[in-house]
């Protein structure tokens, strides 16, 4: 019973958390900048809410759609996550994605294997190869000082071509058509029984439970183990770390390597559960720069970057209801856009908190530095 | 072969302009101490301001202005909340680049019936080439030959459209101001040690905005340079990317304006590379996605084989606060 009670208060603890309360606090004021904009734009902010609410949330069709839409941005968000607690900045993101989701679909193609052993063996080769990718930009860094930015930036369209690349062969390439083979049955993660009962075009699958187990691996990594400590070490301060005894240099390496491994498995799921094939690539899909979206809004953790991947998949997903009433879809960037703004800008949102608190007598107990 | 040669600086030049511009903001505001991440966003706003302007109005020079305006307005967002209220640069700037874009887009269908494309710009209401004239008349004068002939090494070389000549002089002007003036002192100083230049006198606070703001309206430049004159139009892919590209060349150019132009022409040559050996008059036997790869792989090379460790302005990322002092 203690127990519990102690799982109790730090729950609660949890949840009164200032990161949180800021991050809600944010998430409002970006709904309210984006009713702002709608209103100006000539629509009328509460109907275009209502109806993103209902695309989300009003039906089971909607709930499994969010659901889709939020699988990969969970894995990427931590890939993001991952960099940023070892002081680097993943913007390699989109071409980790590409070069996972390309080898998966190598895998699910070519290889003859039983569903049982062809699954977890597809997810491997994408993670695998994305994680090998992206720790060539840990090398570079680690060995000549290339900043990682550059690296991947570069290395993200080196990516996208590679995919355009292999796309070029008979082999790979569906006759007459801009993608891929599709993968064998063997190598998909649908749920089928479930897609009679949603209907067909909602392409749910258990990439969700693949997303949230690897989601707790990352936060045991993080804050349980020995390597985990080190890369935050070096994250927090890399010279102090040096002088610790780390060695900073292969943790940077090791650091990209699960930073792309994530990524890479991203790019898994979404062709074993949802595209099934690779096409050809006339520019990035954005899954990247979604992934740093959500690891901020998410704070870096895991955890949060799970609901923050719900959250934004949701919005995404029935934000595009706005359409309804004539609502451009960009609002949605727009609103995401805000959202990150205002957490960036915490320290305005203290300076209200405070302010608003005080007038109401609490005397809370949020400080300003 | 010499004007095969010509053909690739022309392509050259044509493609780092814009990158020049935007790598000029990253310069800037980097210096001052405020990473800027946004550039991307900034260039996009500043494309389509641009070309709306320009297909609205058919003037394209305050169409570029209103190109730098409007990027300058997203670097005062960037401002405002990295300097004032000591954001986490990297994540406002990544907030510019959400929003920047999905305004655009989002006016674009309000203005032109749900299109995310401008209407096309006639070609007299792009961006002047402002020797066009002058080398058309001294070819038709016939004293000099076929030097001045259209598509000849002259033509080909030195008749760019005028935000080619405005990209390479605001190199002058920027180089000029850094180093070779006490307001660009500051800059740096600020930018090195921020705390410092601030018990000195200078306004820490001030200059960033200034930079940041800069920033903006250059990448803003940079992003119309694309839209009244590479192409004459606005759309969504248009800028895909080399707001990125531009902060690479910050980076590589080591925070230095001329730095940051050379960065800016090996892309710009790099790209030029890969049209000429794809292109008729080669016809190498290569496939047009690995051609597509050299700019990046020639980068990512050269960074590794001829460029040392880069030394950023000590500051750059670090909010400052007053109350530190």
């Amino acid at each position: 019973m203690t127990k519990f009670n102690d799982f109790k208060a730090r729950m609660i603890d949890y949840i009164l958390n200032e990161n949180l309360k800021l991050t809600l606090f944010s998430i409002i004021l970006g709904l309210l900048s984006g009713a702002v904009i709608l209103a100006i734009a000539g629509f009328n902010p509460i109907e275009a809410y209502r109806l993103m609410i209902v695309g989300m949330l009003g039906s089971p069709r909607g709930i499994a759609w969010t659901i889709v839409q939020s699988t990969p941005l969970i894995l990427t968000g931590l890939s993001v996550a991952f960099a940023f607690r070892t002081g680097l900045f993943n913007i390699g993101v989109e071409g980790q994605f590409i070069i996972g989701a390309l080898a998966t679909t190598l895998a699910g193609y070519f290889l003859r294997l039983p569903a049982i052993i062809h699954i977890p063996v597809a997810l491997l080769i994408g993670m695998i190869a994305a994680g090998l990718w992206a720790s060539f930009a840990g090398y570079l860094k680690a060995k000549f000082g290339v900043h990682e930015v550059i690296a991947t930036i570069m290395l993200n369209w080196i990516a996208l071509y590679l995919n355009n690349y292999a796309l070029e062969f008979n082999a790979f390439r569906r006759p007459s058509s801009e993608s891929s083979h599709r993968i064998q049955e063997t190598a998909s993660i649908a749920i089928t029984w479930l897609r009679d009962i949603v209907g067909p075009a909602v392409k749910v699958n258990w990439g969700i439970v693949i997303a949230l187990v690897i989601a707790i691996i990352v936060h045991y990594i993080l804050f349980n183990t020995t390597l985990g400590f080190q890369l935050r070490a070096v994250g927090y301060n890399r010279d102090a770390s040096e002088y610790g005894g780390i060695n900073v240099n292969r943790n940077i390496i090791v650091s990209m390597g699960i930073a792309g491994m994530l990524s890479g498995a991203a790019g898994a799921v979404h062709v074993m559960g949802v595209s099934r094939q690779v096409s050809v690539l006339a520019a990035m899909e954005g899954f990247g720069f979604n992934g740093i979206a959500v690891s901020l809004i998410g704070n870096n953790s895991p955890i949060g970057v799970v609901f923050s991947a719900i959250l934004f998949g949701g919005i995404n997903y029935g934000g595009r209801n706005m359409q309804n009433i004539g609502v451009p879809t960009e609002i949605i960037n727009i609103v995401i856009g805000s959202i990150i703004f205002y957490i960036a800008s915490y320290k305005l949102l203290q300076i209200i908190l405070r302010k608003a608190s005080r007038k109401s007598g609490k005397g809370g107990n949020l400080h300003v530095k | 072969m010499l004007n095969n040669i010509a053909l690739i600086i022309s392509i050259t030049l044509m493609y780092s302009t814009p990158l020049i511009y935007a790598a000029l903001g990253g310069v800037i505001s980097e210096k001052s101490g405020v990473v800027n991440i946004g550039l991307e966003g900034m260039m996009t706003i500043g494309a389509f301001a641009g070309a709306a302007t320009g297909a609205l109005t058919g003037n394209p020079w305050l169409a570029f202005l209103v190109a730098g305006l409007s990027g300058g307005i997203f670097g005062l967002l960037h401002a405002i909340a990295s300097v004032t209220f000591h954001a986490n640069q990297v994540v406002s700037g990544i907030a510019i680049n959400f929003l920047a874009p999905g305004l655009a887009l989002f006016i674009s269908r309000r203005i032109f019936n749900g299109a995310t494309m401008t209407p096309l710009i006639p070609l007299e209401n792009k961006m002047p080439l402002p020797f066009s004239n002058i080398f058309r008349s001294l070819h038709n004068q016939g004293r000099f030959g076929n030097v001045f002939a259209r598509n000849s090494i002259v033509d080909l070389i030195f008749n760019q459209y005028v935000t080619v000549y405005i990209a390479f002089i605001l190199v002058a002007i920027l180089w000029f101001l850094l180093y070779k003036t006490k307001f660009g002192l500051r800059i740096r100083a600020v930018g090195e040690h921020p705390k410092a230049a601030d018990t000195l006198g200078v306004n820490v606070y001030g200059l960033r905005y200034f930079c940041v703001i800069a920033s903006g309206v250059l990448a803003g430049l940079g992003g119309a340079s694309l839209s009244l004159a590479i192409v004459s139009t606005f759309r969504a892919t248009l800028v895909s990317g080399q707001g990125f590209i531009a902060l690479a060349a910050v980076i590589f150019g080591k925070w230095k304006p001329q730095g940051a132009l050379a960065a800016c022409l090996l892309f710009g040559l790099a790209t030029g590379l890969r049209i000429y050996l794809g292109g008729s008059a080669v016809g190498l036997d290569v496939s047009q996605n690995l051609l597509s790869m050299l700019p990046y792989v020639i980068t990512l090379v050269v960074l590794v084989g001829f460029v040392g460790k880069a030394v950023a302005p000590a500051s750059v990322g670090l909010p400052y606060e007053k109350s530190d002092k």
